[in-house]
């Protein structure tokens, strides 16, 4: 197994080591589920949400350009998901608006009432 | 004789009509199908009443008929509880006077209870109770009696209740129904040790002599007592209830709430003489197996007749009067019970009691009748408001001078008579209490008495609008009930009705006699000094005896005890305990499972919150869950 | 030395104001600091020699995206009021989930990812390769993915329009209000 030490030992020197933005993106992922369950307020539970996308994206693009330096996977995804992420906020606005037309305001608790 | 089911079914039908179609009938149908019924069933209780003692005897002794009986529940291999109607000369006189006193009870309210609301429904009570205390008297099995004593105390409640908007009404027939009830109780505990042991309801052959069925009953002993004595007491207990006893009595007063007709036929002459009919009907057993019982019955009733008596003489409403009077009175019949014996001139107390509770029910239903009309007159049951009534009421204050002078004991009133064979049967069974018993009876006068010059004479009170004579509906009653009352003391009572069953010719007693005219003619001219011209003032007795009026007046304080003992003991003390186990313990088990259930549920519930971040979390901990167990497994 | 000095940065403010988004009581703050979080990330991009994604990154997210954030905030919210969170022992339970799925996954990273691989200098992706890419249908060509993309996004805006359209019946109380 590995040590800290040795790792640093061995990427002296290097740019930038993979666990670094690896563990920039786990803590924006992770603030990001904090956020998403600590809201009560749709719209902050959606800047959540976009959080994690974001730290899921990184991810994307750092193991595509540590691991296959050649090829554009990883890229890729990552902007699919940035399109992903931009549709699905549209539809979340929307659905918000339908909320807070109807309750007042955009709590997540008002959605307890649409269940069947 | 099977004609006499239809004594029963006539006024059954009216109560099933009048229950059932109580909102379509108009108040006049109502009022003509009760009476109608009512009349149908006496003409037939008469004729049956003529009927049975003109059948020959056999060897000079009335004998008892069946003339209907079919099994109804069939209990073990020998109990059986049947459905039946015995006729033996008790229960023949019974009906003579329940049909008659009820009938005439059903023509006054005609007039009494017009335009109340709710009429329908009490004509419809009427003929419950009627049914009732038809069925009660004419049960062939201690156990049909405790059905219809039972079916007697509902009708009773609901009859006290009719006024069920008003507050004191309720609590009344709650208060009698709860009373009677507790009495009950032990009625059936004694009903079940008694056919325990004896393998029968059976009255025919609980009265048949047979003393091999009481050999169990006699030689189990519990308690320093025979399981008999104890089977026989606890039914005089349920009797007792009923007769409204001391200490049993609380219910009656209170039960005047209810309309008056409703007190007379059934707090003066019916109901409340069936715990006396119920001792007369087990007289041979009492008399021959228990004698210890009949002596307490004894004591009982004579301590009640005078403590009401005295309590009787205090009172300001006119219709508690009357009813400590009646609670007075049945102590008289108690008392003539437990003195009898079973045979000739010793019989003659059972013969005496049964012939007070014939003459009892005409003229208390008179006075109740009575008291009724001057009531409608007046509007108020208070003594104060009364007076000088004699010239606006003349049928009424005539017939209820009779019934007056008929309880008094003055002859030849018929009271005279049936009382003066009480107090000869009491002499000649205890001199002491001959003496206690002639006291109440002197009471008795005086309180009769100093109601009737308040109410008749006394100062004139000016009334609001002029108090007018009753209508025809209700002066007919009262004349036709003063008639037994003017002339019942002539019936050889003697020749229906013995303990025995045979003839007896009753000899005066012409000592006992001169005495308690004597005592009574003494008390009524001490009222008449007290209350005739004196106004309405309620008796102000001496400095001395002040005290002692104002305990009479509380009743001598019996309803507190009721209600200290009820409230503190039994409600805080017992009660509570109990509570509080079926609370927790026994609800709690209960309440246990389903709170358990509940809270699965809820929890299960939980899962389906609908709450977007309870999923997330159940989903995070979950995939970090099995994260860890691949990381470290 | 730069591009660490640079990434490190980067690093710094990504942390604190992705922090400061999910703690922030002012949602336009939130929403503030998101777009921070956002354009870092576009900068670390930038170091990862993706020019075309941190272009779409800056002009899609912290562009397009934010806008509809602002402007969805602007219509659901009165500025200046907090918004409210959950109670005290659900933020309790969130942050030791938080932390607990921090520390699992950071060792995960730290025993498994992967001193080895090394930043390779590679030739800067032109527009041209990405075009092909994106429009063809051979192997590590993605134009299925591109074509389901673009039916999302008509369905997302076609959506969008359905679902925050005012409906038949509040149209009508709207009228009748109008009236």
């Amino acid at each position: 197994m590995n040590t800290m030490g040795d790792f640093w030992v061995v990427n002296a020197g290097a740019a930038v080591p993979v666990v670094a933005y690896q563990l920039v993106s786990l803590i924006l992922f992770f603030a990001g589920i904090y956020g998403f369950l600590t809201r009560r307020n749709i719209m902050m539970m959606l800047i959540s949400v976009e959080l994690i996308l974001n730290a899921a994206d990184i991810n994307f693009a750092v193991f595509n350009r540590y691991l296959y330096p050649g090829q554009m996977d990883g890229m890729f995804f990552a902007l699919f998901t940035i399109a992903i992420a931009a549709c699905e906020t549209a539809v979340a606005i929307a659905i918000i608006i339908n909320v807070y037309r109807n309750f007042g305001n955009a709590d997540v608790d008002n959605l307890k009432k649409m269940k069947g | 004789m099977e004609y006499t089911l239809l004594i029963l079914l006539f006024p059954l039908t009216s109560f099933i009509v009048l229950g059932l179609f109580s909102n379509r009938l108009s108040h006049k149908a109502a009022g003509i199908i009760g009476t109608g019924a009512l009349l149908a069933m006496t003409l037939l209780s008469f004729y049956a009443a003529w009927d049975y003692f003109t059948t020959p005897k056999a060897e000079g002794f009335y004998q008892t008929l069946i003339p209907f009986n079919t099994p109804w529940l069939h209990m073990g291999s020998h109990l059986h509880i049947d459905m039946g109607i015995l006729l033996d000369p008790i229960s023949v006189m019974m009906l003579v006077v329940i049909s008659t006193v009820s009938l005439m009870v059903h023509i006054y309210s005609l007039g009494y209870m017009k335009g109340e609301k709710g009429f329908q429904r009490y004509y419809g009570f009427l003929s419950l109770f009627t049914f009732s205390m038809m069925g009660l008297v004419l049960s062939t099995n201690i156990f049909q009696m405790y059905i219809f004593w039972e079916l007697v105390g509902v009708s009773s409640y609901l009859l006290i209740g009719f006024y069920y908007t008003r507050p004191e009404a309720v609590a009344a027939s709650k208060k009698a129904f709860i009373v009677t009830r507790f009495a009950d109780m032990f009625f059936l505990i004694g009903i079940l040790v008694l056919s325990y042991y004896t393998q029968t309801f059976d009255f025919g052959t609980l009265m048949s002599g047979n003393e091999t069925i009481f050999q169990h009953a006699l030689s189990t002993r519990f308690l320093g007592a025979s399981a008999l004595v104890w089977a026989m007491a606890l039914i005089f207990i349920g009797g007792a209830g009923k007769s409204a006893l001391f200490p049993l009595h609380i219910w009656l007063p209170d039960a005047m709430e209810g309309p008056t007709p409703v007190s007379a036929l059934i707090h003066a002459a019916t109901m409340v003489v069936a715990g006396v009919y119920l001792v007369a009907r087990l007289f041979p057993i009492y008399v021959a197996f228990t004698p210890e019982v009949l002596e307490g019955i004894a004591w009982v009733g004579a301590f009640t007749s005078m403590f009401a008596a005295v309590i009787a003489i205090v009172q300001t409403d006119i219709k508690r009067v009357l009813a400590f009077s009646t609670i007075s009175q049945i102590g008289f019949m108690m008392v003539a019970l437990g003195v009898s014996k079973l045979e000739g001139h010793e019989g003659l107390g059972y013969m005496a009691s049964l012939f007070h509770l014939f003459t009892h029910a005409m003229f208390k239903a008179l006075l109740f009748l009575g008291a009724g009309s001057i009531i409608h007159a007046v509007h108020s049951n208070e003594m104060e408001r009364m007076g000088g009534l004699r010239t606006y009421m003349p049928v009424t204050h005539l017939t209820f001078l009779v019934a007056c002078l008929s309880i008094a004991g003055i002859p030849p009133f018929s009271g005279f008579f049936s009382k003066d064979e009480i107090l000869a049967a009491i002499y000649g069974y205890h001199t002491g209490l001959g003496i206690w018993m002639t006291v109440a009876a002197g009471f008795t006068a005086f309180y009769i008495f100093r109601l009737y010059f308040s109410i008749f004479w006394g100062k004139q009170t000016q009334y609001a609008h002029t108090p007018h004579e009753s209508p025809r509906s209700m002066t007919f009653p009262l004349i036709f009930l003063a008639i037994p009352t003017l002339l019942g003391g002539f019936i050889p009572f003697g020749h229906f009705v013995t303990a025995n069953r045979s003839v007896y010719t009753i000899h005066p007693d012409w000592p006992i006699m001169f005495i308690s005219v004597l005592v009574s003619l003494t008390a009524i001219f001490i009222a008449r000094k007290m209350y005739q011209y004196a106004g309405t003032k309620t008796g102000e007795a001496s400095s001395g005896l002040k005290g002692f009026q104002k305990a009479a007046y509380h009743r001598f304080y019996v309803d507190e005890v009721y209600l200290f003992i009820t409230k503190k003991i039994l409600f805080n003390g017992i009660a509570r305990a109990f509570a509080w186990f079926d609370h927790h313990v026994v609800d709690g088990s209960i309440n246990g499972l389903a709170s358990v259930t509940d809270w699965v549920s809820i929890k299960i519930r939980g899962f389906q919150s609908g709450e977007i971040q309870w999923y997330a979390y159940i989903f995070l901990f979950g995939t970090l869950l099995i994260t860890a167990l691949f990381l470290f497994m | 030395m730069t591009e660490q000095i640079i990434f490190y940065m980067l690093a710094i403010a990504i942390t604190v104001f992705s922090i400061m988004a999910v703690t922030s009581k002012l949602i336009v703050r939130s929403a503030t600091y998101l777009l921070f979080v956002l354009l870092a990330t576009a900068g670390l991009y930038m170091l990862l020699d993706y020019y075309f994604l941190f272009a779409v990154q800056v002009s899609v997210y912290a562009g397009g995206i934010m806008v509809l954030f602002i402007m969805a905030i602007f219509l659901t919210h009165r500025p200046g009021t907090e918004v409210r969170t959950k109670h005290g022992w659900r933020i309790g339970l969130s942050v030791l989930l938080s932390l607990a799925g921090l520390l699992l996954c950071g060792d995960i990273i730290l025993h498994n990812a992967v001193r080895l691989y090394q930043f390779t200098d590679a030739e800067t992706i032109t527009m041209q390769e990405m075009g092909t890419a994106m429009l063809g249908s051979g192997k590590n060509q993605y134009l299925l993915s591109f074509e389901m993309m673009s039916v999302l996004l008509l369905a997302c805006i076609v959506g969008a329009i359905l679902i925050a359209r005012k409906t038949n019946g509040s149209e009508k109380e709207t009228k009748e209000t109008d009236q």
